[in-house]
């Protein structure tokens, strides 16, 4: 009995709860204004929050054998050098090309991190420092990353690297240094500042479409409606933020 | 008796080494030592807080920006490390900005004296961009995309 009435109380602890968040939305909004243009570009004192979700949706069939476009211009956005060791040398974007065996009819796609809702390298992170933005974004905060590599052996996509050299010349928007893993960070600082990131931006075949999924309105949202795509690995259910088409 | 007069010479010696170590530093310490001398800004008189309140307090503000930004993607200027040394560049002959391996960067000149050794400049930049030198390319919105 008591069992039962505590299970009420919760119950309508809830709905007040919800009601209550409902209301301040509708304050905070203000009469006539709604939510349906979140792809504007914040100001610089907002904060991101989790009414958009970044994305990337890739066509393959776009992708021609010999361009790695994408892979240069992230290459020298974020000023990623190698140092002739190809085993090691920070890689944010690969190009991987798959052979189907019967076929024999190859498919080529860039590959990087593919932003999942549920990251198993924030799972394993012991310091916190693998972290998804409430936009959906996940980064590696260098500050408290202690260069330890478990999300490197979670990541199912082979998407971080790790760096075993001293840096120089990095870009101001992109700080990356010795002994501290990174992968892909969709650009933020171009979404922060309303661009798209600088793959997608070079695609001359515009393969590689951003947007906000969350956005139904958004170009990514309705083609990824009415055009079938394809989460790599779905079936780990890590709700990737990058889809792909044609494989 | 002896005894008496032995510890009596004792303090007398070091009371003297005290007034001599004394002298002697406050002539270094006024003197001697180089000062820190630390670059004015280029972009005005004041700095984002009170001169006082940045000695004192600048590494708080960037802590916070740090988070802030980082995880929150707040990028306002006012405390950001990017503005600090973009504000208080220090330029060569050749008008480059001069980098942290140089001791005249705007960070070493405090940091250098006081003995702080920080580690912001093995990862970031600590040069300003082209772009907040004025130059540097335009690049497309995605506004007109989405």
């Amino acid at each position: 009995m008591i069992q039962e009435n505590k299970n009420q109380i919760d119950t309508y602890r809830r709905k007040l709860l919800g009601g209550g968040a409902a209301l301040a939305a509708a304050v905070t909004l203000g009469p006539g204004v709604l939510f349906t243009s979140v792809a504007r570009a914040k100001a610089d004192d907002e904060a991101v929050t989790s009414e958009v979700r970044w994305g990337f949706l890739i066509d393959t069939n776009k992708c021609a054998d010999n361009c790695d476009k994408c892979v240069t211009a992230c290459n020298d956005e974020h000023n990623l050098t190698g140092f002739g060791r190809p085993e090691t040398d920070a890689q944010w974007i690969r190009t991987v090309t798959l052979r189907d065996k019967k076929s024999g009819h190859t498919t080529k796609l860039p590959m990087m991190c593919q932003h999942c809702a549920n990251p198993p390298c924030v799972d394993v992170c012991p310091t916190g420092a693998s972290f998804k933005r409430p936009d959906g974004i996940v980064l590696v905060d260098k500050h408290i990353c202690i260069g330890c590599r478990y999300c490197m052996m979670a990541c199912p996509y082979k998407a971080r690297s790790f760096v075993h050299e001293t840096i120089t010349n990095q870009k101001e928007y992109s700080p990356r240094g010795k002994g501290t893993v990174e992968s892909c960070t969709l650009c933020v600082h171009r979404i922060d500042n309303g661009e798209i990131p600088a793959c997608a931006e070079a695609c001359p075949e515009k393969a590689i479409l951003f947007g906000n999924l969350n956005d139904a309105n958004s170009d990514i949202a309705k083609r990824m409606t009415a055009e079938a795509s394809t989460e790599i690995r779905g079936d780990l259910r890590l709700d990737l933020g990058v889809r792909y088409q044609g494989i | 008796m002896k005894g008496k007069s032995n510890k009596q010479q004792r303090l007398w010696l070091a009371a003297v080494a005290c007034v001599l170590f004394s002298t002697l530093f406050s002539i270094v310490a006024t003197a001697g030592a180089p000062r820190p001398d630390i670059p004015d800004a280029i972009k005005g008189e004041q700095c984002v807080e009170d001169t006082d309140f940045m000695r004192r307090n600048h590494m708080d503000l960037l802590l916070h920006q740090r988070d802030e930004t980082v995880h929150k993607g707040i990028r306002t200027k006012k405390h950001s490390l990017k503005e600090c040394f973009t504000c208080h560049v220090v330029k060569d002959k050749d008008n480059k900005p001069l980098t942290v391996s140089s001791p005249k960067h705007f960070c070493r000149e405090c940091h250098d004296y006081a003995a702080v050794s920080i580690d912001c400049f093995q990862c970031h930049t600590s040069i300003p961009s082209n772009k907040e030198m004025g130059g540097g390319k335009t690049k497309g919105s995605m506004r007109g995309g989405l």
